[in-house]
């Protein structure tokens, strides 16, 4: 028994009434070709409950000015309601302070963010960065980047064939020249929970500091970054039902701080005359320009949806649709399981004798199942596998063990079809 | 259309025993085609014998609609004249982009059965790379991608490697 399924059965989790919650989701009433929407692509972007889709009409209807900007009415309260959703987001992830929560475009934003505004003031000619071979292309390409400009080197942390990092080889790529580590939470592709907080402690001892990126993360699990410990942690509001266009970088504050600017312009600054700009301080220092206000706010009613159903519940539901879904596609002959991580998240890679990920996403999608099919942004994992892609369905909380049924079929018969 | 349509029984048999499937053991023009999006790779190898296309083969990795289009598409131009390649190859791409009436005039044939793609603008790419892959083959161009920035079809001559 993993230590997660552990304590999955030693506490009592509180049950969801997945009626109830399929009921916000308007969108999976849909009919595809006929057939009822099964949506097995959350890791890729989630539905939206109608309690986020409401809160977007009442900011739009009521509420909408820019913000930070004037003294009227309106502008007052969309500040008000922009920053109470920053709020909601330092709440949800346990940050100390809300100028700790930057809003930023999503998590690619959020890395870019860290590659520009830490990476090139205190990254230089020979210096290390260590990512793993796990990492989405976002966490890949922005430190890529950095090296190319700076001179700087990529080191990379290997997987075992379950897809599992070699913490061992890990420790083993310290050495004086390591400056900054970046490592997903959960891997996109395989579903893998990495070891994120022993790693975030052992690069500290180190004087190291370590970005999280928790895009796959933060919608299925409880997150603390005081407990965690890191000095970055990223995520986006799309994958936890909030728009498009959102997200966050936390960061410590007095790495915040130390910082330069990502992007120049207005509310980013406390005065610019042409001889000198000085920057404001952190959050705004890093959020230059109107922000998505609709979008932020969005996000902060995600979150609370999110948390009124507990964290502790959505991912004991997810725990149990990936055990149940494992254990059904291992029955089916010629079907594998890429990724077999003892610690999973809801993701599961499957690759199927004879059949190209292509045909298969076509096929299931014949029976309204929607998976993913491809590299899934991470280039490097195929190659590990020396696969060219994979078919992923990834579950929600609002999934049921019926539709892992109805996936099951679905590949039964794209298997028919290619018999 | 309904994809169930597409995956026919004459694709999914081109897929099982692909025509003219390997390597030619004479060949002077060679392209290679890549879907960077879903991880395809194809090679064609042909030769031209003045402007008759002489023999053909492909290899790779790919999708069965991928493979079965270009099994289909080897074996009609095998034999035919470079010119008579380039209106299939354009004939083609139009009927896979919904430009072209599959029941109207063409050269097509039995390469109808591709037309379902249409409706499927993701695998669209799928069933077009083996033809985008002959047409640099037949210019010589050696790489060509889906993602190019400029349609293949049109810009392989002058974006040579």
């Amino acid at each position: 028994m993993t230590s997660l399924e552990s304590i999955v059965a030693s506490q009592p989790t509180p049950s969801l009434d997945i009626d109830r919650i399929r009921a916000d989701f308007p969108i999976l009433k849909l009919k595809v070709d006929g057939q009822s929407l099964v949506f097995l692509d959350s890791a890729a972007s989630s539905q939206m409950p109608q309690q986020v889709i409401d809160r977007l009409v009442r900011y739009q209807t009521t509420q909408h000015a820019n913000i930070h900007r004037a003294v009227h009415y309106l502008s007052e309260l969309a500040t008000a309601e922009f920053e109470q959703a920053r709020h909601k987001l330092q709440h949800f992830i346990n940050a100390r302070e809300d100028r700790e929560v930057i809003f930023t475009s999503g998590t690619t934003e959020s890395i870019n963010l860290v590659m520009h505004g830490y990476g090139r003031k205190f990254i230089g000619p020979g210096d290390e960065i260590i990512l793993t071979t796990l990492e989405h292309h976002s966490n890949i390409v922005p430190w890529q980047m950095l090296a190319e400009e700076k001179g700087a080197k990529i080191r990379v942390v290997p997987i075992n064939d379950a897809g599992e990092l070699l913490i061992d080889e890990y420790e083993n790529l310290f050495n004086e020249r390591t400056k900054f580590v970046s490592v997903m939470h959960v891997s996109n592709a395989l579903g893998s929970i990495n070891p994120v907080k022993q790693m975030i402690e052992f690069a500290h001892a180190r004087g190291v500091p370590v970005l999280i990126d928790g895009a796959q993360a933060a919608p299925h699990m409880k997150i603390d970054v005081q407990d965690l410990g890191c000095d970055f942690y990223v995520f986006s509001g799309h994958k936890m039902c909030g728009p498009t266009g959102i997200g966050i970088l936390y960061g410590k504050a007095d790495i915040l701080e130390r910082m330069q600017p990502f992007k120049g312009g207005g509310d980013m600054i406390l005065s610019v005359t042409f001889e000198k700009t000085i920057y404001n301080t952190i959050p705004q220092k890093f959020e230059a320009g109107t922000p998505p206000i609709a979008a932020a706010i969005g996000f902060g009613a995600a979150v609370d949806y999110l948390s009124a159903i507990s964290l502790e519940a959505i991912a004991a539901h997810e725990h149990a649709l990936l055990n149940y879904a494992t254990e059904q596609m291992r029955l089916l002959p010629g079907v594998h399981i890429v990724g077999n991580a003892a610690l999973k998240a809801a993701v599961l890679s499957f690759v199927v004798e004879g059949v190209h990920p292509h045909d298969i996403g076509t096929l299931l999608n014949q029976q309204g199942v929607a998976v993913r099919t491809g590299h899934h942004c991470a280039q490097p994992v195929m190659q590990r596998f020396k696969i060219p892609a994979t078919s992923r369905a990834s579950f929600a909380f609002y999934n049921t063990m019926d539709e892992v049924d109805t996936l099951i079929e679905a590949i039964s018969s794209a298997q028919k079809v290619f018999a | 259309m309904h994809s169930k349509s597409l995956y026919q029984e004459v694709i999914l048999d081109h897929n099982r025993k692909p025509r003219n499937y390997g390597t030619l053991e004479h060949s002077n023009h060679h392209a290679v085609g890549h879907n960077p999006l879903c991880g395809d790779r194809l090679e064609i190898a042909l030769n031209l014998d003045g402007q008759n296309i002489d023999g053909i083969a492909f290899h790779g990795e790919s999708c069965a609609i991928c493979k079965a289009s270009a099994s289909m598409m080897t074996s009609v131009v095998k034999g035919k004249t470079r010119s008579d390649a380039e209106i299939l190859i354009q004939e083609f791409r139009d009927m896979a982009l919904g430009k072209l009436d599959p029941s109207g005039e063409h050269h097509l044939g039995r390469l109808t059965v591709f037309a379902g793609v249409r409706d499927l603008p993701t695998r669209v790419k799928c069933a077009i790379l083996p033809w985008h892959t002959l047409h640099a083959a037949l210019n010589s161009v050696n790489s060509i991608s889906t993602e190019a920035a400029d349609d293949p079809v049109h810009a392989s001559v002058d974006s040579a490697s």
